[in-house]
């Protein structure tokens, strides 16, 4: 197997005085889905914060291609090719549409390749095109926010939460388009508390508890194993 | 980081469906640039003579440019950045300063007959009044305003402490003596038009005025830097982990931001005709009504606030001089029951 795109090695955070990644050890290959699950308080969005360097690591190694980002600074760290979709999707209200996107496309003008897959998966984007993107719905917001970090194509995705507080309708379509991505070839880390969600698009996975990762192997042992998941993550599945 | 203009054409295939919006939704934008034909309208029911009312008219909107012109970089400072910068008022007094001191150096040519090289001098005037209030508005904001952010209070403390010290600095430079500074030969004097009589500089005041805010709005609305100030503005966060430095755009905001103070100075020394070290604090209260009737962070709100408040206390100080005083508090009062956020906010009150 080729060099891994992301690899965090003893990685610790803390927020103020609250210590919330004690070693985190976390390896994300080139291609595919990894999902990070957990419990809620499991320290999942903050391993992504800590990546973007929003948070800064106190101790430990973040690689990045092979190259050490953890004392760079976040916008440096996004040129080298990560895009970040916050859990509170980041988007900017007073901006449209179009906009938002055009601040997407870091590097120059938008690619017309790009935004035709845009609109393909996310057609209400299309329509509000114009609009402010506060006045979007909800479950829209989220489309944009995955078209921003997707408009240009970069190394490694990471999306946080991208399901939270959307209709089953909607999350379809989302993972439809994650799933297109994916076979592109894009290379995605994403945390995910809808257990559907994660074992659809789920090529690998990592489970945190309590700021470490305490599991990893391939989403589908995890997904085919109801014991696991309950001592992992307190989870019950309903089989349906 | 590309500066390149950001109107590409890339509309989309799917047609989204249209809904004619009622009238009253299609004003509903517009009123508050409807307010300066209605406030021209009811100067003119008010003032039995044309002439008066045309003179009035044509100088209270060439105040309001002067005003806007001193009022665009506390938009940019204070409505954009959020940041409560009374230093900004030495800014302008400083402006006012060293542009004056290189007027009276350049005699030669604002004493000459020549439309050019009176404005060629204004111009260098301007532009080294910019480079001193925009290095000035540098350090100001590396020592004074960096650990502020997000805080008003502490900004109004430290920044007014700035402001002191900025101030005494011009008593220390210039002496505490005010300057009586002439206006370029070709500048001074009135046209007369259609009986009503416009000074000569207030044309000149106009013209940068209108260019300033076109050039401001170009930049804001036009241009990836402007988007980018735009939604640091709103998610500074976010801003960086597209990959953009916002801090560095934030520095060269504030930068302008004073440098417009500069300029400003500039422009109301002439206007004057006199400066003091105060001139720009005393000012700054005209200005913060124009920034908050307009809507924080809105360059369109600030110009048309700008010229409401020009036309207002022209038309007042003739009808009611003693209401004067008053009258543009009173016009803050009725645009903020009507508007609480100011007429065109770009940044919603938090």
């Amino acid at each position: 197997m080729s060099e891994p795109i992301l690899q965090l090695s003893g990685v610790h955070t803390n927020i103020a005085q609250y210590q919330v990644l004690h070693g985190v050890d976390l390896t994300v290959p080139r291609g595919g889905v990894t999902m990070l699950l957990g419990r809620n308080g499991a320290g999942k969005t903050t391993t992504l914060r800590t990546i973007m360097g929003l948070w800064r690591a106190r101790a430990g190694e973040v690689l990045f291609d092979g190259d050490p980002i953890q004392r760079l600074a976040p916008p440096q760290i996004a040129r080298r090719g990560i895009g970040f979709v916050p859990e509170d999707m980041g988007i900017f209200a007073d901006l449209t549409v179009e906009e938002n996107l055009i601040l997407g496309a870091v590097s120059g003008p938008i690619r017309q390749d790009r935004l035709d897959w845009v609109f393909d998966a996310f057609p209400a984007l299309a329509t509000f095109w114009k609009m402010p993107a506060g006045n979007l719905s909800g479950g829209q917001k989220q489309m944009l926010a995955i078209a921003r970090a997707v408009i240009e194509e970069r190394g490694l995705y990471l999306i946080d939460e991208p399901s939270k507080g959307l209709a089953p309708a909607i999350i379809a379509t989302m993972a439809k388009a994650l799933k297109d991505l994916k076979t592109a070839g894009a290379t995605i880390l994403m945390v995910e508390q809808n257990f559907s969600l994660a074992r659809a698009l789920g090529d690998h996975a990592a489970v945190m508890d309590e700021g470490r990762i305490v599991w990893t192997g391939a989403m589908a042992d995890l997904a085919g194993d109801s014991a696991l998941q309950e001592s992992l993550m307190g989870l019950k599945v309903e089989t349906a | 980081m590309t500066m390149t203009t950001t109107t590409p054409s890339l509309a989309p295939k799917h047609a989204p469906k249209l809904v004619r919006p009622s009238l009253a939704q299609r004003l509903e934008p517009w009123a508050p640039v409807l307010l300066i034909p209605a406030l021209i309208l009811v100067g003119w029911l008010s003032i039995s003579s044309p002439t008066s009312w045309l003179t009035l008219t044509v100088s209270g909107l060439a105040m309001g440019m002067m005003i806007f012109v001193i009022a665009s970089g506390m938009t940019l400072v204070f409505g954009l950045m959020d940041v409560i910068n009374f230093g900004h008022g030495a800014f302008v007094s400083f402006g006012a300063f060293v542009g004056v001191s290189a007027l009276l150096m350049m005699s030669a040519w604002t004493g000459a007959p020549s439309v050019a090289l009176n404005l060629l001098a204004v111009l260098a005037a301007i532009l080294a009044a910019m480079a001193v209030t925009g290095a000035m508005g540098f350090a100001f904001e590396r020592v004074i305003v960096r650990p502020v952010y997000g805080s008003h209070l502490k900004q109004i403390l430290v920044t007014m402490g700035g402001l002191i010290v900025a101030e005494q600095l011009i008593f220390v430079i210039w002496g505490g003596e005010e300057i009586f500074i002439g206006r370029p030969e070709t500048l001074k004097g009135s046209f007369v038009i259609f009986g009503a009589t416009l000074e000569k500089y207030r044309v000149l005041a106009v013209a940068v005025g209108l260019v300033l805010f076109l050039g401001m709005r170009a930049v804001l609305r036009g241009t990836r830097l402007g988007l980018i100030v735009r939604a640091g503005v709103e998610n500074r966060e976010m801003v960086q982990v597209l990959g953009y430095r916002i801090n560095r755009v934030f520095i060269m905001v504030f930068v302008a931001g004073s440098a417009l103070a500069g300029l400003g100075g500039v422009m109301w020394a002439l206007y004057q005709e006199m400066i003091t070290a105060h001139m720009g604090m005393e000012i700054m209260i005209l200005v913060f009504i124009v920034v908050i009737i307009g809507g924080l962070g809105s360059v369109e709100g600030c110009f048309i606030g700008a010229l409401l408040v020009g036309l207002t206390q022209n038309y007042v100080a003739f009808l009611e001089p003693k209401l004067a005083l008053i009258s543009n508090i009173a016009l803050m009062v009725v645009i903020l029951m009507w508007r609480p956020q100011g007429m065109m906010p770009v940044i919603k009150a938090k």
